[in-house]
């Protein structure tokens, strides 16, 4: 039962960048249908914790990676042990790069979320074509389908990388800053989203942030980064722990 | 697909193919469709007619086609790996690296005093050509594996590049007069010089090249939303890399070692594949880049006979105009 709902698990994680130690021996479980989200200051991580556990974290050396790859459990298995192919089919990621392709429709780049179940030159099945368009109607962009990315602004062409995401069909996705480039009301329009699939098709949604208002009143949990170490909590408790005002709060400039 | 783009590779397959015989009945002596015809199907037809349509026009011809398509292929997949549109064939120093090949084997002999050494001499231009972009394509393959980024080999071509052609220029600096000569024509690039052996040897590495390209596509399809992006698809980088980095040496190396280095084909066609077929979709462009490289090269071919011109003066001059009008209007891949 345990790993069925526990879709990610940190293990005693390290996390270093360089010389410098970002996280020490941290751990935390991440569950499916929870949408957390991943504070912390500038340069303490987060990031690097999401690339850790996507598999992209490929700047650290080959033994340093397997040791942590180790401590890192998808559904209960070592991020280690899980083949790309099949992490494909567990991680979708959102990375903070903004997509401009032109001639690319948006149907086309959600297409390319089926890339792990297509063959060797990606053909689409009826049923691959039909996840792409339920994607698209998810994220409320289905009449996007033939425009061409570049064409969309910055918070439509965060929703179409999200309906790729979700047409990978992964339990677990992972977006790093995807309301970075957006204004007030499309935040929270995004969140209030990511929050809805965490809930409706019952995925571990896990992003960072800078908004300490939408993550305290759209997510179910909050993950905090205080070097070193992480610290997971409910959205409430999180709030009534003291440990949000501790870091966010301006100190006087003396 | 749809029956626009369909419409689109038929329009575009029948006027290759009317080009080709254009090809054939224009040159020097201008022939008739009919003996033309004659000669390709066994009849009747008089003998010298038979020699230039055989030997000269249609060997020309087939090599205009399969450079086309090769530079153009290899400018699709640099464009699309680098993620960057003034990519093209030879950013990874290919061009630069069978031209030392070249400018060793013309400047060097007579300076070395190697000329009667006859394995060297035996190789040819095409063979010292062929070994020099070979080179690189063991350098660039052995240190992409050990880089990151995507963007260091794109700087390591460049540097290597421009360090070759010092070195050329040393060699060009310290040549005798006839040497120089012959080593500026073979820059100059020609589709002509190619012997009907030669070209056997030249078809199967092009049509090699190619089919790591097809079997590439899903990867460079992928590639467009970055290498980050493919390896959470499941895609993997360094396979990928090398599969397409082999293809573009063994398309982009071969053309050059045989034709010499011929320019802005690879980086303009994509382009124009881009903008027929309107799609970023490389199960649509590779065939589309490699039908239009064909087409175009074989109108370079056709300007260039008229008159009397080296080819890589009609690329050049066809292909600075669209290059210049992707910067301006800064298109992104």
């Amino acid at each position: 039962m345990q790993a069925t709902t526990d879709m990610i698990r940190l293990k005693e994680l390290t996390l270093g960048y360089g010389q410098r130690i970002l996280l020490e021996k941290v751990s935390a479980t991440f569950a499916a249908g929870q949408l957390t989200a991943l504070l912390g200051r500038n340069g303490t991580g987060k990031s690097t914790l999401l690339r850790a556990v996507s598999g992209l974290e490929t700047r650290t050396r080959e033994k340093h990676r397997l040791s942590m790859e180790q401590k890192i459990l998808l559904q209960g298995i070592p991020l280690a042990q899980i083949p790309q192919h099949q992490r494909a089919a567990t991680i979708a990621v959102v990375t903070t790069e903004r997509v401009r392709i032109s001639n690319l429709s948006c149907k086309d780049i959600v297409a390319l979320g089926r890339a792990p179940y297509t063959n060797w030159i990606g053909s689409m099945q009826k049923e691959d074509e039909a996840i792409v368009m339920q994607s698209l109607e998810q994220v409320g962009m289905a009449s996007y389908a033939n425009r061409s990315i570049d064409t969309l602004s910055d918070g439509e062409s965060q929703r179409i990388m999200i309906a790729r995401a979700l047409a990978q069909t992964t339990p677990i996705i992972l977006l790093d800053e995807p309301t970075s480039f957006l204004d007030i009301p499309n935040r929270y329009e995004l969140c209030s989203l990511l929050a809805r699939l965490a809930h409706q098709e019952n995925k571990c949604i896990l992003f960072s942030t800078h908004e300490l208002d939408i993550a305290t009143s759209l997510c179910d949990s909050i993950a905090l980064i205080d070097t070193p170490n992480l610290y997971h909590l409910p959205a409430a408790a999180m709030q009534k722990s003291g440990h949000l005002d501790r870091l966010f709060t301006r100190k006087p400039i003396l | 697909m749809k029956s626009k783009t369909i419409f689109l590779f038929i329009c575009l397959s029948l006027l290759t193919v009317v080009l080709f015989f254009i090809d054939l009945i224009v040159g020097s002596v201008s022939l008739p469709f009919s003996d033309v015809w004659a000669a390709l199907s066994g009849g009747e037809v008089s003998a010298s007619t038979a020699k230039i349509v055989r030997e000269i026009r249609l060997l020309k011809a087939l090599v205009a086609i399969f450079t086309g398509a090769a530079l153009s292929v290899s400018g699709l997949q640099m464009q699309t790996l680098f993620r960057n549109p003034l990519a093209g064939p030879y950013v990874l120093g290919i061009s630069s690296g069978a031209s030392l090949g070249v400018a060793l084997f013309i400047l060097g002999i007579p300076l070395l005093g190697l000329s009667n050494q006859q394995w060297f001499t035996s190789l040819g231009i095409a063979g010292a050509a062929w070994l020099g972009s070979a080179f690189i394509l063991i350098f660039i393959t052995s240190v992409s594996n050990r880089i990151k980024d995507i963007m260091v080999i794109l700087i390591l071509g460049m540097m290597f590049s421009s360090g070759v052609s010092a070195l050329v220029q040393i060699l060009q600096y310290l040549s005798h007069e006839d040497a120089l000569k012959s080593y500026v024509i073979w820059t100059m690039g020609s589709l002509g010089d190619i012997t009907a052996s030669q070209f056997y040897l030249m078809l199967p590495i092009i049509l090699c090249g190619l089919t790591f390209a097809v079997a590439a596509t899903k990867s460079l399809n992928l590639l467009l939303l970055g290498e980050e992006y493919a390896r959470t698809m499941g895609m993997n980088v360094r396979r990928s890399r090398q599969l397409i980095l082999i293809s573009t040496t063994l398309l982009a190396g071969t053309v050059t070692a045989f034709c010499g280095p011929i320019g802005f084909v690879g980086l303009a066609v994509p382009h124009v594949a881009r903008m027929l077929f309107r799609t970023a979709d490389h199960r649509i462009l590779l065939p589309g880049s490699a039908l239009l490289g064909a087409l175009i090269l074989l109108i370079c071919d056709l300007i260039s006979k008229s008159l009397t011109l080296p080819i890589n003066t009609i690329t050049a001059l066809l292909g600075i105009p669209i290059v210049v009008w992707v910067v301006i209007r800064n298109k992104s891949i």
